[in-house]
C-alpha cells in the first residue's frame, strides 16, 4: 500500500512539475483543458476518435449483448447484490482519496458506510449504510484528487475499452486500478480477471439506458460524450459546484474566442 | 434638513419593503421547481403504460406538463448562437420545431429511467433580486444522488426554465457542441435538415 502510494505521489510531482514548465509552448495548450464545450480544445481529437469507433464497434458486438445476456439471466436482486459489493470495495478507495483531498469529515462518513455495510450487510452485499440514512455522496478516485489540488486534466484522452478519459486521469488509473475491487479482493490473476469482466458487465448493465438516451439525442456522439464526460469529471472535483467561468446569456463564439 | 432625512427614510423603507419582495421571489423559484419536478414523478410513476416503456406517452406527457414551462426560444438561440440572428423568420420557425422535438425527446429518454426517485430541492442560496438564477435540485433513490439544476428566468407571475443541468452537464453547452460542426459546414439549413432526419429516426 505504502508503495503504490509513494507511486502516486511521484506521478503527481511529475505532472505538477510538467505544469511549471508552461513556459515550453507545446506543453501549455496541453495541460489546459476546463473551458466550455466550444472554446475546449482536443488536440488529440484524431486519434480519439479512432480508438471511440473502435469502443463503438467493440461494444455493439460484444459488450452490449453479453450485457444484455448478464441482465437476462441473472435476476435482480442478486445483479444488486453484486453492484453493492463493488461498490463497497469503491467506497473505501472513495474514503482514501477524501482524506487525500483533505475532507476529514467526509472521509469518515465514507469510513462508516463501509464499515457498517462490510460487518451487518455480509461483506457489502446489502447496502444497509444506506437505509440507515448513510448514502454515498460521492465516488472518489485519484484522478479527482489531483485534479482537487490543482493538476489540470490535460487532453481528452479516449482509452481502449475504458473509453473517456483525460491525460491526468489516465495517469491516475495506474493507482485507481491497483486500489480497485478485482485487486483488493483477489490474489490470483485468474480471480482478479473474472472480478474485472464481472464489473466490466455490472458496468455496462448500469449504463444500458443511459446509452439508449445518448443513442437518441446524439448528432455527433463522439462530441457528446466527450462534452459529457469533462464537463461531469470537472463537477465531481468540485463536489458539484465548479466555479462559473463563463455567461450562460453570451453568444458562442466557437472558434474565435480565446482560449481561457 | 429634515426633508432630506424624511427622503433618505423612505427610501430605506421602500427598500426594506422590496426584500421580503425579492424572498418571495425567491421562494416562490425553488417551489415552481418542487412542484414541477413533483407533478412529473408523481405522473410516471402513476401511469403503468409509462412503467411499462410506452415512449410515445412519455412524449406526450413531457409535451404537456414540462414544455410549457420551458423558454425553448432562448434555449434555441444560446445553442445556436451568432447565426441564429442572422435567420429568417421561416428558419427560425423550423429549428423551433425541431429543437423542441429534441428537447422533448432528450427528457422523455431521461423519464424512462425514473422508477421510485424522489426530488430534493436544495435551499436558494442567492436571494439577490435578479430576474435569473438557479436552482439546485438532487434526485435521490437509486445509489448516488444526481444533481439537476435548473436556471430560471422570470415570466410575468411566474417562472420558465432555460437550462438544465444535469449531472454537472448544462444542456445549452451540450447542444452547443453538437451543433457547431453543423452550423459551420452548411448554417442553419445544413443544421435543421439534419436536426430533421434525427428526430425522425429516434421516433420509429
Amino acid at each position: 500500500m505504502m508503495r503504490r502510494l509513494f507511486a502516486a505521489l511521484m506521478i503527481a510531482a511529475l505532472m505538477l512539475g510538467l505544469q511549471g514548465c508552461s513556459s515550453i509552448p507545446w506543453i501549455k495548450p496541453a495541460l489546459e483543458n476546463t473551458g466550455p464545450s466550444t472554446e475546449r480544445s482536443d488536440p488529440w481529437e484524431r486519434f480519439n476518435r479512432r480508438v471511440f469507433s473502435f469502443n463503438e464497434a467493440l461494444d455493439a458486438v460484444v459488450i452490449k449483448p453479453l450485457a444484455l445476456g448478464y441482465r437476462a439471466v441473472v435476476p435482480e436482486w442478486l445483479r444488486t447484490g453484486v453492484d453493492n459489493v463493488f461498490n463497497n470495495v469503491g467506497d473505501l478507495w472513495s474514503a482514501v482519496n477524501l482524506m487525500l483531498q483533505a475532507k476529514p469529515r467526509a472521509a469518515l462518513e465514507m469510513g462508516m458506510r463501509v464499515a457498517t455495510n462490510t460487518v451487518f450487510g455480509i461483506f457489502g452485499f446489502v447496502d444497509v449504510a444506506d437505509e440507515l440514512g448513510l448514502e454515498r455522496r460521492s465516488v472518489e478516485d485519484f484522478g479527482q484528487t489531483l485534479g482537487r489540488w490543482g493538476l489540470k486534466s490535460g487532453p481528452y484522452l479516449v482509452l481502449p475499452l475504458l473509453g473517456p478519459s483525460t491525460l491526468r486521469d489516465t495517469a491516475a488509473l495506474t493507482v485507481d486500478f491497483k486500489a480497485s475491487p478485482p485487486n483488493l479482493a483477489f490474489r490470483e490473476v485468474r480471480d482478479q480477471n473474472g472480478a474485472t469482466a464481472l464489473q466490466l458487465l455490472n458496468t455496462r448493465v448500469k449504463l444500458l439506458n443511459a446509452s439508449r438516451v445518448l443513442d437518441d439525442i446524439a448528432l455527433d456522439k463522439y462530441v457528446l460524450l466527450r462534452d459529457a464526460y469533462l464537463a461531469r469529471r470537472r463537477s465531481m472535483i468540485y463536489d458539484g459546484e465548479p466555479p462559473e467561468d463563463d455567461e450562460p446569456a453570451a453568444p458562442a463564439a466557437a472558434a474565435s474566442a480565446p482560449a481561457k | 434638513m429634515l426633508r432630506r432625512t424624511w427622503i433618505t427614510a423612505l427610501g430605506l423603507m421602500c427598500a426594506v419593503a422590496a426584500v421580503p419582495m425579492a424572498r418571495a421571489e425567491a421562494v416562490a423559484a425553488d417551489a415552481f421547481v418542487r412542484t414541477l419536478s413533483n407533478e412529473v414523478i408523481d405522473a410516471v410513476k402513476a401511469d403503468k403504460a409509462i412503467q411499462g416503456g410506452d415512449v410515445s406517452r412519455i412524449r406526450s406527457l413531457v409535451d404537456a406538463k414540462v414544455m410549457p414551462h420551458v423558454d425553448f426560444q432562448r434555449m434555441t438561440a444560446m445553442s445556436v448562437g451568432p447565426q441564429w440572428r442572422s435567420a429568417t423568420p421561416e428558419q427560425q420557425k423550423r429549428m423551433l420545431e425541431e429543437f423542441k422535438t429534441l428537447m422533448v425527446n432528450t427528457y422523455s429518454g431521461a423519464l424512462t429511467q425514473v422508477k421510485n426517485q424522489t426530488v430534493q430541492v436544495k435551499p436558494l442560496r442567492n436571494t439577490s433580486p435578479d430576474s435569473d438564477l438557479v436552482v439546485r435540485t438532487e434526485v435521490r433513490g437509486q445509489g448516488e444522488p444526481i444533481q439537476l439544476d435548473y436556471r430560471l428566468e422570470k415570466a410575468g407571475e411566474g417562472w420558465k426554465i432555460y437550462d438544465v443541468n444535469v449531472g454537472g452537464f448544462w444542456v445549452v453547452e451540450a447542444y452547443k457542441g453538437q451543433f457547431a460542426k453543423d452550423l459551420s459546414a452548411g448554417g442553419l439549413d445544413a443544421l435543421i435538415t439534419r436536426l430533421s432526419e434525427k428526430n425522425k429516426s429516434t421516433r420509429n
